[in-house]
């Protein structure tokens, strides 16, 4: 019985030292881009990982220095761009999702058979085409490009991924939705006040990943705005920081626009903590 | 005998839906007025007293057949031909220059054409609706019942029919966002589009399979990257793939393991390196693992090395590099998406699996691992295919390098993915075409693997089986 005792603080040991190991390692470059933020040497080359000289000058110049780079507005235009994605987003996402997860209609399986298919296309195998598209729209002309990137990200490719939102709601039994239409619910009550209130957790993560999609996408954002530096998307703007003629005088301001880019991403990530804690143990409990 | 066995699943479907009908029922069974719907769309509607519904379709047939004369056909024409004008210099006799005349844009010809045929596709959808709906009207007639207010109509919207609701606007986007550039693309591989034919000024035009031979002939330049790029791509994405997978489980269970204090705690650390944008993280790795990188410093000043780790010069370094780089992009993603489903597992299986004496390495094989396969198979073969497209981890870390001159005049680098290389083509040296042709093979490779393991996953067969 003491043995098992033992094996059993020593296997617990081992689970928290290897915790702690992969922790350090995942927190590492996190540090790194902090430290560099910091950092008062300019250039991207440095060989010490705590700098000598500690200075909150390269945030001063990001936020102040707005003649090549104008960071606070490219900060809003991707804040602007990112908030109307994830409710767009979302609120298509979820559509598609319970309703191939729910219903049954003749077009359901070739719908789902299409959207596979489909998501095996290379995503940017089609972006000039998109671009093209856009711009016959009339909607690669000034402001209009944030609606054109709004409607990129959230009508585009990432539709297809319904699947995982699909698989979750899958979990939800039916019982309960047959219990709701035997008291005369309409197919909408039950989405609206059975199922979603059941599927925070899905939601939240839709949510997030459709928020932090144009945070990270360069390429598209590259493609429709071009080099109109006034609707530079963060990505854009960070990106160009890296570019040759650049990079000695802003790879410090880059680390520090990724620690600003970072902040409300992990704020966000904070608060739905809890949804992926122990909360998250599916729709209904068991 | 395939046809058969393809009717009879028409059939199975249109029993499985009783309420539905089939235009080809509508047709042959509805009265005159369903009939004249096939030429006057909205008149079943009309005559029943649906007069709204009516005008609409009315309306749509008119502004469709506008369309069409005004610009449609044309468009339509263009399409055979890609233009026929080249730009050149014409003399004005009026006053007396040389002047440029803008020729045809195959390019828009091309974009046109395929636009008005989903137009075309769009009305026919329309029309079909139009002709099933007169015939449920006559339907109801005779059999007694009174005709949908269109109030009713609006309401069943959200009832029976809110399947259409909720699908509308999401796939008309999905149509135009996705579907119509694809087939846009699509047509280009059949082109000549490349950097000798770019338009204005100068025409493209149809080429037939060309382009897929000189790309599938190991002899030719080009084909001798093609075959070497998909060799990398597969390990590439065969490793990213289940290495994130089995590893991201391992840790969301050690995680979630009872006895593992600070859950939360571990939870967050490694959910923040999906907080920092992708961009950013693999732009600073790049940095960090270069020839004087943060890396490189520290193992020198160690005493570990002497010279620096050629991460990113040497071909097998900067492969096995990247598979690295991003388990430590892509376990976050795994402890995120499998934490809830493993905690979506009954707890009664367990407990009767305990009271029955199963062990813990039982419990896992026989009820964890085949519950997690059931419930993520979509998801790993989504993995999987974006590991084959996954543009942002290969071109930030490495841009494709490092370089190989012999793959197709250096267009291509030892690290590129089809993607990547993809992208190279097009953006940076204008060959459309063989770009469209490697996104083209790029999906049959995908199609092929996914459809055929997708097929045998139980959350395909058996969709309804753990609910």
């Amino acid at each position: 019985m003491k043995s098992m005792k033992t094996k059993k603080r020593i296997l617990i040991t081992i689970a928290h030292l290897f915790l702690a190991v992969l922790a350090v390692i995942w927190v590492f470059p996190i540090f790194w881009v902090i430290m560099t933020s910091f950092r008062a040497g300019k250039g991207s080359y440095s060989t010490e990982f705590i700098p000598d000289e500690l200075t909150l000058g390269n945030y001063v110049k990001l936020f102040t220095d707005t003649g090549v780079f104008d960071f606070p507005r490219m900060f809003m235009n991707t804040f602007i761009i990112a908030a109307a994605t994830c409710i767009l987003a979302t609120f298509f996402l979820i559509s598609i999702a319970y309703t191939m997860s729910r219903m049954r209609f003749k077009m359901r399986k070739p719908y789902l058979n299409i959207a596979l298919i489909l998501g095996m296309f290379p995503g940017f195998m089609s972006m000039i085409a998109v671009y093209y598209i856009l711009k016959g729209m009339g909607l690669t002309d000034g402001g209009l490009k944030l609606i054109a990137l709004i409607l990129v990200y959230s009508g585009g490719a990432n539709l297809l991924s319904f699947y995982v939102a699909k698989g979750f709601f899958d979990t939800i039994p039916k019982g309960i939705d047959e219990a709701a239409y035997i008291d005369g619910a309409t197919k909408w009550d039950v989405f609206t006040r059975i199922t979603l209130p059941l599927s925070k957790p899905i939601l939240v993560y839709t949510l997030l990943t459709s928020f932090i999609a144009p945070w990270t996408d360069f390429i598209f954002a590259k493609v429709i705005v071009g080099s109109d530096a006034k609707y530079y998307t963060v990505s854009v703007g960070l990106f160009q920081m890296l570019a040759k003629e650049n990079i000695y005088q802003w790879y410090t301001c880059f680390a520090a626009g990724a620690v600003c880019v970072s902040i409300p991403i992990a704020i966000l990530f904070i608060y739905v903590q809890r949804f992926y804690a122990d909360g998250l143990s599916g729709a209904v409990k068991g | 005998m395939r046809a058969r066995a393809k009717k009879k699943g028409n059939q199975a479907r249109i029993k499985e839906f009783p309420d539905s009908v089939s235009v080809r029922e509508a047709i042959r069974k509805g009265n005159a007025t369903v009939r004249l719907s096939c030429l006057v769309m909205g008149a079943g509607n009309l005559r029943y007293g649906q007069y709204v519904k009516g005008i609409l379709f009315l309306a749509a047939e008119v502004v469709y057949i506008l369309f069409m004369s005004l610009f449609g056909a044309g468009a339509l024409a263009g399409l055979t031909t890609l233009g026929i004008q080249t730009t050149q210099e014409v003399f004005n006799e009026t006053k007396q220059i040389y002047e440029y005349v803008q020729g045809d844009n195959s390019m828009l010809f091309l974009l046109y054409g395929v636009a008005v045929i989903f137009i075309t596709i769009g009305f026919f959808i329309i029309w079909r609706t139009n002709v099933k709906s007169a015939y449920a009207q006559q339907k109801r007639k005779e059999q007694g019942k009174p005709v949908l207010t269109l109030r009713e109509d609006l309401k069943s919207l959200l009832d029976n029919r809110l399947n259409v609701t909720l699908l509308f606007f999401p796939t008309l986007c999905v149509v135009m966002f996705t579907i119509l550039p694809l087939v846009f693309m699509i047509c280009m591989a059949f082109t000549n589009y490349d950097r000798n034919h770019q338009p204005p000024g100068q025409l493209f035009d149809w080429v037939g399979l060309v382009n897929f031979e000189k790309i599938l002939d190991t002899g030719s330049g080009l084909g001798y990257a093609f075959w070497h790029i998909l060799g990398w791509t597969f390990i590439w994405a065969v490793a990213a793939t289940f290495l994130n997978y089995i590893l991201g489980m391992i840790l969301a269970m050690v995680i979630n393991w009872k006895e593992t204090r600070l859950k939360s705690f571990w939870r967050f650390i490694f959910v923040l390196s999906i907080a920092v944008p992708q961009f950013v993280s693999l732009l600073i790795m790049r940095t960090m693992l270069q020839e004087q990188g943060a890396i490189n410093v520290l193992l020198q000043n160690l005493g570990l090395i002497s010279d620096a780790l050629p991460f990113w010069t040497d071909a097998t370094w900067a492969r096995v590099t990247i598979i690295i780089v991003n388990l430590w992009i892509g376990i976050p993603f795994t402890i995120l998406q499998v934490t809830g489903i493993l905690q979506n597992i009954p707890a009664e299986l367990y407990e009767s699996a305990k009271i029955d004496g199963a062990g813990p390495v039982t419990i896992f094989f026989k009820i964890t691992l085949p519950y997690m396969l059931f419930v993520t198979a979509p998801y790993l073969i989504t993995q999987f295919i974006g590991n084959i497209n996954n543009f942002n981890v290969i071109y930030l870390l490495t841009e494709g390098g490092p370089a190989a001159m012999d793959y197709y005049n250096g267009t291509g680098g030892k690290t590129d993915l089809l993607v990547t290389w993809l992208y190279k083509l097009t953006i940076d040296f204008k060959d459309y075409n063989y770009g469209a042709v490697i996104g083209i093979l790029t999906f049959v490779i995908c199609a092929v693997l996914a459809l055929a393991t997708y097929r045998r996953t139980g959350s395909y067969k058996n969709e309804e089986g753990f609910q």
